[in-house]
């Protein structure tokens, strides 16, 4: 039988500061140009954590709004919050920038992170409050050093700081002495991998209503790499992530594809729980501090705040089938092969048109896909165009080459089978996954049938291949019950076979007789 | 324009000469595609990689301009950009790359 999507969570982390402390385009920026006009700008146009929670793409991401409601705004959406919107949502949290820099102290288990005992004073009950964070994380929480100690980190051990308001209030310590794998910087950035992977399994278990203990398998599949010189991207967050989110019982391992990673993991679990390797596996996507800022100097440059200014994460729980939750089915996977080019329409083709052409299906069999779903409002300002939109275009587009609409009908297909994007610029986390949650609820309700999710991945960022990468599976109503109806008992089998060896051996004796 | 990309381009200007390149960009936006053709002519716009300051002045097309288009055997160029032909908005693309190259282009 398939395996079923049980729940999925969605989490942000309000980072400002390591906007400007981690983010590569701001890191880069003090290396080439210290004294450009840029940095200096850039703090003006970072949003407080009440506008980082009343944006309207946030509340989409986190499940307070759909993206339906979020196509009748008027675009661009910066301007145009959501007053007194919740931190908390259906599928996650918003969660501010202090109690965020005390989760991701619970997260170090080799004493490389340092707060202040100010800071951790302050922030315990703020942290303390949230109901998803559980005893033993808040058994976790470290008292703290004094001021002096982390300055000293900072300028004498090349620690990298940790900031709330401007202020230095801690600082991540590189892990060795010679090796740049473990420096302060890397150190930074996977322990904040981590902290948003494990905040997005705590949801995670929270929405599917199963104890921490029932999941048997995590896939990281977020683009971070942890690792020493001798094995760079060893691993494995999946297992670290598990047990600071108290999965006791779960083994795991690290799946990378760039861009196209969750969907190949989405894939791997998938296959894992059908083929009954495991039964519950929690495909989870970590933030990533490389990408905060990665289009601000736009943003700063068209004087709007600097939007890309949260951690994204999220978890999805790929389970035994229950008989009612949305299936994944294996049978109609898009791949695209070594073979398969780079041009465009052979991407489309090989993720969409193909796997539908397959399946005896077409493209209007399918009630809505999810490709990349970039919030448009950070993209647009960016050169880079609506991102969920040119790749319904382009689905479109080849549909009307393979006959199956016709090309006035574009733009209404466009509408009825598209979405508009809502997910943060965070690489991995846009890519197909930031729906999943709204098309389980929307199978549920019977709005949908058939939703396909789209994985793309650029390779030759890594310097390996030139080839383009993509993977893509269908979620579909739960067909278990189908299954059995059209299927034979075990009994009826035995009967059938019972009263064919009868008809041939009357039919033996009936040769014999004439 | 990706900071390695710049650095490659500068290269293989030096290699070559800078009257016998030719960047061919396939950019799905107008503006996109003219960061890149004005990085490779007039500099890096955005100060940041090798070619800030670097005015190379290189012939620099998009792959659904006419001139590139019937340099293609037709068939060929229907199979594999006939799709995002329909998909782009070719015109803003011509105007604005065509603006680059009078501007910076010095091979015209």
């Amino acid at each position: 039988m398939n395996s079923v999507i049980k729940s999925a969570s969605y989490v942000l982390a309000h980072v400002p500061q390591m906007v400007i402390h981690n983010g590569t385009t701001q890191t880069t920026e003090r290396v080439v140009n210290p004294d450009g006009d840029y940095l200096k700008e850039l703090p003006k146009h970072l949003r407080s954590f009440k506008d980082c929670v009343e944006y309207w793409p946030n509340q989409v991401y986190i499940g307070n709004k759909t993206p339906e409601e979020l196509e009748a705004v008027e675009f661009p959406y910066y301007d145009k919050n959501i007053d007194g919107a919740s931190r908390y949502g259906k599928y996650g949290e918003i969660m501010p920038e202090d109690e965020f820099l005390l989760l991701a102290q619970t997260c170090d288990v080799f004493e490389v992170y340092y707060l202040t005992r100010d800071f951790v004073a302050a922030t315990r009950p703020k942290l303390e409050a949230d109901p998803i964070i559980t005893d033993d994380i808040k058994g976790r929480i470290q008292e703290g050093i004094e001021l002096s100690e982390i300055e000293k980190l900072v300028k004498e051990e090349a620690a990298e700081g940790l900031y709330l308001d401007g202020k230095l209030v801690g600082c991540v310590k590189r892990a060795h002495d010679i090796d740049v794998n473990l420096s302060a910087e890397v150190m930074h950035e996977n322990i904040m991998n981590k902290a948003t992977g494990v905040l997005s399994l705590l949801y995670l278990v929270r929405n599917a209503g199963i104890n921490a203990a029932d999941v048997d398998y995590v896939i990281d599949c977020s683009e971070e790499a942890c690792g020493d010189m001798n094995q760079r991207g060893g691993g494995n967050f999946a297992k670290a992530d598990a047990e600071i989110a108290g999965l006791v019982n779960a083994t795991g391992s690290d799946a990378r594809g760039f861009c196209a990673g969750p969907t190949h993991a989405m894939i791997e679990a998938a296959a894992l729980v059908k083929s009954g390797a495991f039964r519950n596996v929690a495909v989870v996507g970590g933030g990533c501090t490389a990408k905060l800022g990665m289009n601000g100097k736009n943003h700063v440059e068209k004087d709007m705040p600097a939007l890309e200014d949260c951690l994204g994460a999220f978890a999805i729980l790929v389970s035994e089938n229950d008989g009612v939750s949305p299936e994944i089915n294996l049978d109609i996977l898009g791949r695209h092969t070594v073979g398969t080019g780079s041009a465009p329409q052979n991407v489309i083709g090989s993720l969409v048109a193909d796997p539908l052409e397959r399946a005896g299906l077409t493209v209007n069999d399918v009630d809505k896909y999810s490709p990349e779903m970039q919030n448009p409002d950070i993209t647009k300002p960016a050169g880079a165009g609506d991102v969920p939109q040119a790749n319904y275009k382009m689905i479109a587009a080849l549909s009307v080459k393979k006959g199956w609409i016709e090309k006035k009908d574009m733009p209404e297909w466009i509408k009825k089978h598209g979405l508009t994007g809502f997910a943060p610029t965070q690489g991995h986390v846009p890519s197909g996954v930031p729906f999943i949650g709204f098309a389980r609820d929307g199978i549920l309700e019977g709005k949908y049938k058939r939703v396909m999710i789209i994985g793309k991945g650029s390779l030759f960022l890594g310097r390996m291949t030139n080839l383009f990468d993509g993977v893509s599976y269908i979620i579909q109503t739960n067909t278990s019950a189908e299954e059995s109806q059209n299927s034979v008992s075990r009994d009826e089998v035995k009967k059938l076979i019972a009263a064919s060896l009868k008809e041939f051996a009357n039919s033996l004796l009936g040769t014999e007789e004439a | 324009m990706d900071l390695e990309n710049q650095k490659r381009v500068k290269e293989f200007a030096e290699q070559y000469g800078p009257e016998n390149v030719v960047v061919l960009v396939g950019a799905a936006e107008g503006e996109a595609a003219g960061l890149a053709a004005e990085t490779v002519e007039n500099g890096d716009p955005t100060f940041a990689g090798p070619l800030t300051g670097v005015q190379l002045g290189l012939l620099c097309y998009h792959v659904c301009e006419p001139e590139i288009k019937a340099e293609f055997d037709a068939n060929v160029y229907e199979e594999n950009v006939g799709m995002m032909e329909m998909v782009l908005d070719v015109d803003d693309i011509c105007e604005e790359m065509s603006d680059i190259r009078s501007n910076y282009c010095k091979y015209l």
